[in-house]
């Protein structure tokens, strides 16, 4: 692959009037890489699309397309595509005029266009609409139709605001693993923004999680869900169980906290800072606590408790069980097993919970924040 | 006996239409459609015959007035279409909240007084003793004082200020409506503005251009304070013709013929503009 | 004086006195009932007034719509009775028993009398009268003298007429034919009024405007943008109050008269009330007060006697004995005629 990044963000930001919409965010984007930015809404993604796009003006930083700033390029002669979140389909053309308008504007003779909206339509599956209204199309055609069109122009990156938003869930499922296929057939490069978090798991090669107008971490999904470097991370990527505790000791690798309802806890430290006495919040995945109806067979595990059964949410293979914690009076998320052994666990029944100091992920409090 | 009450209640709801369709536009056309079938032989002598109608085919001055009627007529269309569209898109799409009441109030305005009063203040305006003509000659562009009153530039000028609103409303609403996703869509892939105006942006507002079109042409044909007073002895106008045989000759007959041909030449004018822009009333009334 | 008028009122009551008050709906002119005598009438009377300002045509058209109700007493001119009458019968015959014919000049009752009779029944009482001729700005267009002098060059595009039958026949007199002579022959009035309509619309160009009402006209000569125009006496006296150059000049050819008649509509439904207001307000004193309100003298006996000095003067200045020997009256028009000047006068208004 080519060395120079198809994309690249240079400290860039942009404020409006007194607020900082995007604060001094760098990254570079690889040639034929699916990048997603994830992030809640008003976190500075739409507006860090829209920049790239050239609807909006930086503040400040520079952007760079294959290597070229584009500052000064208008957004009709950026080597860019977006696909808009309500697709943005001309509704007063049918499908093909949809698919050759860039072309047409490129002063592509007719017969040219023609050939060229045939092929494109055909590689995303849809051959022999081209003379149907666009209203003809369901939800999930559209979208094709709505990356057909900006592919046909054979942009440097796409970009996509959140096009899988307006579907209803199944087709949004099967939407994502076709994105996907897209992308990889095309090999282009896709920058997708997503508040949704499977959105952005199932399909990028590389995520970034902003928050506040700042990236809190770039990465692969995995490393965004072992191994999250900021506690809003650790908050937003994934189902997490959250506490708030103090820090009573250090040994070694290993620091017990109490939490202010006297429930211990054993974690490993992601982040800087942490000392003795410092509040911090404590992560743990669902899936990392382990339910038994004994106490011994937990009580090895570093964290243990004991909780009633408040509610059980059956899932098939994702099966939930919310726990009301004994000792924090607080609920707790705990992924269901579903071996056989707990099949008839009933509201109210009582069990025992632990899990390891190493899926114990602690971060500096910040007070107040919140993942799920 | 439950579709009965339903269908009583149907009745009850659309008499109130029907009522006020048929007593005060169904009937009295269908009056004045029999007077127009009536040919004055001698003194309260009348006979049924077309023969009001072969009048304005046969004689060429009410033929040409109503050529004239209608050609200035759909200038001051196209003229209000081209001033009122940048307005109704800055309205529409350029601002928001109290700017755009205040501007879309600022189009009603003249409307708070009566055509009469709008219709003089252009001839105070105009006037070769008028404000105008004063200016000019005081910045010295002009030696002596300036007729712009009595031509049909003037009648041109009050037709457009008059109709202004009636194009710029249904132009703001259709252009409301317009997603501003489509127009950055369109830059996105490479559009001009001048292309985004012309494949985007005119054929979604299509349905309130005709709509306002109609309203305005309309408007202007059966327009006649304004012609008759701005245009002075040029003021020829299909409307004054009919108040004339009304009014001054007596001649109700001709007077109701020449009615039921503006009506339906008029009719005939806007169908075949409905062909050319390829839209349907149906259509520019569902959508407006 | 006020002891004559209070007597000749209760009079006037006292022989009304066994009818019911009753609305009286006046289909009438600017001025001729002004609200100071509507006042001493209803007074007097226990009528009440309702006063319709409207015009010649106005009035035709509105009582035709109506066969001659919504009104009860209408003024239309003298000329304008007969032929309507005779196509749309829209009056009723005057009981002239209920009439005080003592009150009027009696010329200008018996020549009304003569010109609205219709098969035997008289329609029409004469009212108030006038003329039309020249409103000129004598300090610009002094050497207007006649309509025709309208069209030259000295008074290029400073020259407004109205584009009605009064235009056709003051021209037609100008150019040296007599139009009323010809009213009962179709072919030689056609033969004018193809002569008239030739002139006019070569004097065309020489036109500012084609003036509607009498504000339009006063505004346009008041400014200077018109300096010679054809129009009623009483509008150039008016204007005479604010720019003593402009006045009434009667045209050598003569001005033309006109009378505004009484008449009562078909279906009118205050005939007590229409004869009392008729026979009050041709007293001398009431005409006067209708003189100085309207500007124009009134078929009254005596009544010219009370009228402000001002305008008698204005009056005498622009009718020296001659002009007033020389005044056209319009005699009846013919059913037909209408019709011929209608078709002139649209050609008239199309020619470039």
């Amino acid at each position: 692959m080519s060395q120079v990044p198809d994309l690249e963000c240079r400290a860039i930001s942009k404020s409006f009037d007194e607020f900082k919409a995007v604060k001094d965010v760098s990254f570079s984007v690889p040639q034929g890489t699916f990048f997603s930015i994830l992030g809640p809404s008003g976190c500075g993604k739409t507006t860090l699309l829209r920049m790239i796009a050239g609807f909006q003006k930086p503040t400040g930083g520079d952007l760079l397309i294959k290597g070229r700033s584009v500052l000064e390029v208008p957004p009709n002669k950026r080597p860019v595509s977006m696909v808009f979140q309500h697709l943005a389909l001309f509704p007063m053309m049918n499908i093909g005029a949809n698919v050759g308008f860039g072309l047409r504007q490129r002063g592509v003779n007719r017969a040219d266009t023609k050939r060229q909206v045939e092929r494109v339509l055909e590689r995303v599956g849809l051959a022999g609409v081209a003379d149907r209204p666009v209203n003809s199309l369901s939800g999930g055609q559209k979208q094709r139709v709505a990356i057909a069109r900006c592919m046909v122009l054979e942009p440097d990156v796409l970009l996509l605001d959140e096009p899988l938003g307006a579907l209803d869930l199944k087709l949004r499922e099967h939407m994502k693993v076709e994105l996907k296929q897209l992308q990889s057939e095309f090999n282009t490069t896709f920058v997708y923004i997503t508040h949704d978090q499977s959105e952005a798991l199932v399909m990028s090669d590389q995520i970034a999680v902003m928050n506040h107008g700042v990236f809190e971490q770039v990465g692969i999904a995995k490393e965004l869900y072992y191994e999250p470097e900021t506690a809003f991370v650790a908050g937003f990527v994934g189902e997490a169980n959250r506490f708030s505790a103090r820090i009573d000791s250090i040994d070694g690798g290993i620091l017990g906290m109490v939490t202010p309802e006297g429930r211990t806890l054993r974690g490993i430290g992601a982040g800087q800072g942490l000392a003795t006495g410092t509040t911090v919040d404590v992560f743990v995945r669902p899936e990392a606590v382990r339910l038994s109806r004994r106490h011994a067979d937990l009580s090895a595990m570093g964290n243990s408790g004991q909780g009633q059964v408040r509610n059980i949410l059956f899932n098939g293979a994702n099966s939930q069980l919310i726990l009301r914690d004994q000792t924090t009076g607080a609920d707790m998320n705990v992924a269901l097993p579903q071996t056989g052994e707990f099949r008839d666990l009933a509201q109210g029944d009582t069990v025992h919970f632990g899990w390891e100091p190493q899926q114990t992920r602690v971060y500096p409090g910040a007070g107040g924040r919140h993942g799920n | 006996m439950g579709t009965d009450r339903t269908r009583l209640g149907f009745w009850l709801l659309i008499a109130p239409l029907a009522v006020w369709l048929l007593a005060l536009i169904v009937l009295p056309h269908v009056g004045m459609f029999l007077v127009s079938l009536r040919e004055r032989v001698g003194v309260r002598e009348y006979e049924t015959s077309l023969a009001n109608y072969a009048v304005f085919f046969n004689e060429p001055l009410y033929w040409n007035t109503f050529a004239r009627t209608a050609y200035m007529s759909i200038s001051a269309t196209a003229l209000t279409l081209l001033i009122g569209f940048p307005i109704a898109y800055y309205i529409a799409k350029l601002t928001r909240g109290r700017t755009k009441t205040t501007l879309f109030l600022m189009c009603l305005i003249p409307f708070w007084v009566s055509e009469l009063v709008r219709t003089f203040g252009w001839m105070i305006l105009l006037r070769e003793t008028g404000i105008f003509s004063g200016l000019l000659q005081y910045l010295g562009l002009v030696g002596g004082p300036v007729e712009m009153l009595y031509n049909d530039a003037a009648i041109m000028t009050g037709l457009v200020y008059t109709s202004m609103l009636f194009m710029v409303v249904p132009l703001v609403t259709t252009l409301d409506s317009l997603d501003d996703s489509l127009i950055e869509a369109g830059y996105d892939l490479g559009a001009s503005g001048f292309a985004i105006l012309r494949e985007i942006v005119i054929p979604h507002a299509m349905p309130g251009i005709v709509s306002g079109c109609i309203v305005v042409f309309m408007l202007s044909l059966g327009n006649y304070l304004t012609p008759i007073l701005l245009g002075g002895k040029d003021s020829l106008w299909f409307t004054g013709l009919i108040y004339d045989q009304f009014i001054t000759r007596f001649n109700w007959e001709l007077g109701s013929a020449f009615g039921f041909l503006l009506l339906g030449l008029s009719s005939l004018i806007v169908f075949l503009g409905l062909k050319l822009s390829g839209q349907s009333l149906g259509k520019t009334m569902a959508q407006t | 004086m006020k002891t004559t008028i209070f007597l000749s009122a209760s009079a006037l009551a006292l022989s009304s006195f066994g009818a019911q008050a009753e609305t009286l709906r006046l289909l009438t002119w600017g001025g001729y009932a002004p609200e100071n005598v509507i006042e001493m009438f209803e007074a007097e009377t226990g009528h009440t007034v309702e006063v319709t300002k409207s015009n010649n045509e106005e009035m035709i058209a509105k009582l035709r719509a109506t066969n001659g109700g919504g009104f009860d007493l209408a003024q239309p001119s003298q000329d304008r009775i007969a032929g309507p009458q005779i196509e749309f019968g829209i009056y009723k015959p005057l009981d002239l028993s209920k009439i005080d014919a003592s009150q009027f000049i009696p010329s200008m009752l018996e020549a009304t009398k003569a010109n609205t009779t219709v098969d035997g029944e008289v329609y029409g009482v004469p009212h108030v009268w006038g003329t039309s001729g020249l409103v000129l700005n004598t300090a610009m267009a002094g050497d207007v003298k006649d309509y025709t002098d309208l069209c030259s060059d000295a008074v290029a595009g400073k020259v407004s007429y109205r584009l009605k039958r009064a235009t056709l026949t003051g021209f037609a007199f100008a150019m040296g034919m007599d139009p009323f002579a010809a009213y009962d022959d179709e072919e030689a009035y056609q033969d004018i009024l193809d002569k008239v309509e030739a002139k006019l619309i070569e004097c065309k160009p020489n036109v500012k405007a084609y003036w509607g009402g009498g504000d339009e006209l006063k505004n346009l000569l008041r400014s200077g943008e018109v300096t010679a125009a054809m129009a009623w006496d009483t509008g150039g006296w008016q204007l005479n109050d604010d720019n003593p150059d402009i006045t009434f000049v009667a045209p050598t050819s003569g001005a033309l008269g006109w009378i505004d008649t009484f008449a009562i509509p078909a279906r009118g439904r205050a005939d007590e009330a229409a004869y009392a207001w008729i026979n009050f307000v041709m007293q001398p004193e009431i005409a006067a007060m209708i003189t100085g309100a309207a500007g124009n003298f009134t078929a009254s006996k005596g009544g010219d006697a009370n009228v402000d000095d001002a305008l008698k003067a204005k009056y005498q200045k622009s009718f020296p004995q001659e002009a007033i020997d020389n005044v056209k009256w319009y005699p009846v028009v013919p059913a037909g005629i209408e019709a011929l000047e209608g078709a002139t006068l649209d050609r008239i208004n199309a020619a470039n």
